[in-house]
């Protein structure tokens, strides 16, 4: 009896390591597969590189990286306000019976699958930002890019994506601000805005901002959806209707055709990739504890 | 006084305002984001459930899937995700079960936590690479529905231990204790007082895992290939209906076919959803 409680336990051991176990085993075989590339063509000719044209051997990824960090940057400035102000709706104004509809709907947006996003984005979006903004934009710039791919249209996809993320942390940030807050600041005289404004959110600033660093995280990782709407063009992009590619993006699309010496330089991007994303996920865990640690 | 009640009134303006300017704000912000996922889910639906007949589920794909149905890739989405739930279930069962009942909190429990929570982090595109040289090309199993389930697997295995852990947290002490003082073993006690005690939790973790496994695409992309025809073994080649979605809208294929696999997949995937919802409200019911 004992000794098959012992098995019993090994076993479950074993499974509680199987996670981290992957974890060593992702880093391990895509560092494996991109650092010849790295170290033959050297990390900074490789992240600040002016040009991927992976066909002659040339891989500088600064393009794509700038692609990314472009989208991203959008979602977030469409997406920051918008989440903060879809949390404050659902924990101060609506009464909980409509609050819990309203969640149930972003609770919506986040399972719908990226590449239905993306399809959106490319049978919607882009027309729209074809046909409706493109000649407005064509009025001041007549050489902008008139196919409506653009990094706008992957920033706004980007920003209802990462919306739950966003939503679903600063809504806990928010109900977690202690109740004596609130009261102290009414009974001082301060209406319920000024109490939303000058108190709740600053209380709950940490949470929300860690909720901000995992949203980016979202947006830097995602992949179907941009690959679909931002024209996937290894270029610097110098508005917001130009075409750009993405780390992502790249990977994606170019894996299935890609020589040898290509493959690797794509995972050398994943490798790129991997660490901005860990970094990011350490930076949000770190605030969430001291967060964690401050309301206890 | 006839002052005083001007000033009033002034004061109050200003207030209602700056109020109005602060609750217009989010109210229009939050109504823009309802606005958005109605747009998006009715206006994929539209375009798409008119697309859908008996003829579409039940036929395989014609000319590259120009014409025909997706019987084969619905196989094949059924499959991958079979194999990717088999395989992460009992494995999310038992790691959840270590972090609740045996581990004691020390340095080396805190590191497996915290790498599970880092795999959750991950994104999908990198799975895919991953799936790719260590499924696909380290251990020789080639485009195939296995490789596709392995890398699914991994996925999906922090949703599964998240969700059977929450639950196995709201199992009373006490429980474990009567059962322990009644003579039975701590396995003896898992397995016949708190394992039946969350299996809803357990059944949660196990729906939203399907809803990822089935609307995942960059990894599976990578690492399943993407043949057409119905898979005869674990490493054939197949292709699920996210991937198909995304082959289709890329190419430009078929408008009427790409409608119709997206709006069948966004209604299942939201079925699963509310599955899982009305599975956890349940389980609030019986322990209120």
């Amino acid at each position: 009896m004992k000794s098959s409680e012992k098995i019993i336990e090994k076993l479950i051991l074993t499974s509680a390591i199987v996670a981290a176990v992957s974890v060593a085993l992702i880093t391990i075989f895509i560092f494996q597969s991109g650092l010849p590339v790295l170290s033959e063509y050297g990390l900074l000719n490789f992240i600040f590189g002016e040009t991927w044209k992976p066909t002659n051997g040339v891989y500088g990824i600064l393009p794509l990286i700038v692609g990314t960090l472009s989208v991203t940057l959008g979602a977030l400035i469409i997406g920051i306000p918008t989440g903060i102000s879809c949390a404050i709706f659902l924990t101060e104004i609506l009464p909980p019976k409509a609050a819990k509809l309203f969640q149930s709907a972003i609770e919506l947006l986040a399972g719908i699958p990226s590449v239905a996003y993306g399809f959106f984005g490319l049978v919607v979006l882009v027309p729209a930002i074809r046909n409706f903004i493109v000649p407005l934009a064509q009025r001041i710039n007549p050489d902008i890019n008139p196919t409506g791919f653009s990094v706008l249209a992957g920033a706004i996809i980007l920003a209802i994506m990462i919306l739950p993320t966003i939503v679903s942390m600063s809504q806990n940030a928010i109900v977690s601000v202690p109740v004596e807050f609130r009261e102290a600041s009414l009974a001082l005289g301060a209406s319920k805005r000024e109490t939303i404004s000058k108190v709740i959110l600053p209380a709950a600033k940490s949470g929300i901002f860690s909720s901000i660093i995992l949203g980016m995280g979202r947006a830097i990782g995602e992949t179907m959806a941009v690959l679909l709407i931002t024209g996937n063009m290894p270029k610097m992009p110098g508005n917001p209707l130009d075409s750009a590619a993405t780390l992502t993006g790249t990977i994606a699309m170019e894996m299935s055709y890609a020589g040898p010496t290509h493959q690797q330089a794509l995972f050398a991007i994943g490798i790129i990739l991997f660490v901005i994303i860990m970094l990011l996920n350490i930076i949000a865990q770190l605030m969430m504890k001291r967060l964690g640690g401050a309301s206890q | 006084m006839s002052r005083a009640l001007v000033r009033d009134e002034g004061v109050a303006k200003k207030k209602t305002v700056k109020d109005s300017i602060f609750y217009g704000g989010i109210g229009v912000l939050a109504g823009l984001t309802l606005v958005s996922l109605v747009t998006i889910i009715g206006f994929i639906l539209i375009k798409g459930l008119p697309n859908i007949d008996i003829a579409f589920l039940t036929e395989d794909p014609k000319a590259m899937g120009k014409e025909g149905g997706i019987f084969s890739i619905i196989i094949g989405t059924i499959y991958v995700t079979a194999v990717a739930i088999i395989i992460a279930l009992p494995i999310g069962t038992a790691a959840a079960i270590y972090f609740s009942e045996y581990a004691k909190g020390g340095k080396g429990v805190k590191i497996i936590r915290f790498f599970t929570e880092v795999l959750a982090g991950i994104p999908s595109i990198i799975f895919g690479l991953f799936g790719f040289s260590f499924f696909v090309v380290f251990l020789g199993l080639g485009w195939s529905v296995l490789s596709g389930g392995l890398t699914l697997s991994l996925m999906v295995l922090p949703t599964l231990i998240r969700a059977t852990e929450e639950s196995l947290k709201t199992v009373p002490v006490s429980y474990r204790e009567g059962s322990l003082s009644l003579g039975a073993t701590k396995w003896q006690t898992i397995v016949k007082v708190i394992l039946p005690c969350c299996k809803s939790g357990i059944l949660t973790g196990l729906i939203l895992g399907i809803g990822r496994a089935i609307g995942e695409t960059a990894a599976v992309m990578l690492t399943i290939g993407g043949s057409l025809r119905v898979a005869a073994s674990l490493f054939d080649s197949t292709r699920t209906m996210a991937l198909h979605l995304y082959m289709l809208a890329s190419e430009g294929f078929s408008e009427e076919k790409t409608y119709a696999t997206a709006a069948l997949l966004i209604i299942i995937v939201m079925l699963i959803n509310m599955a899982a919802n009305m599975v956890t409200s349940k389980v609030g019911k019986v322990e209120k």
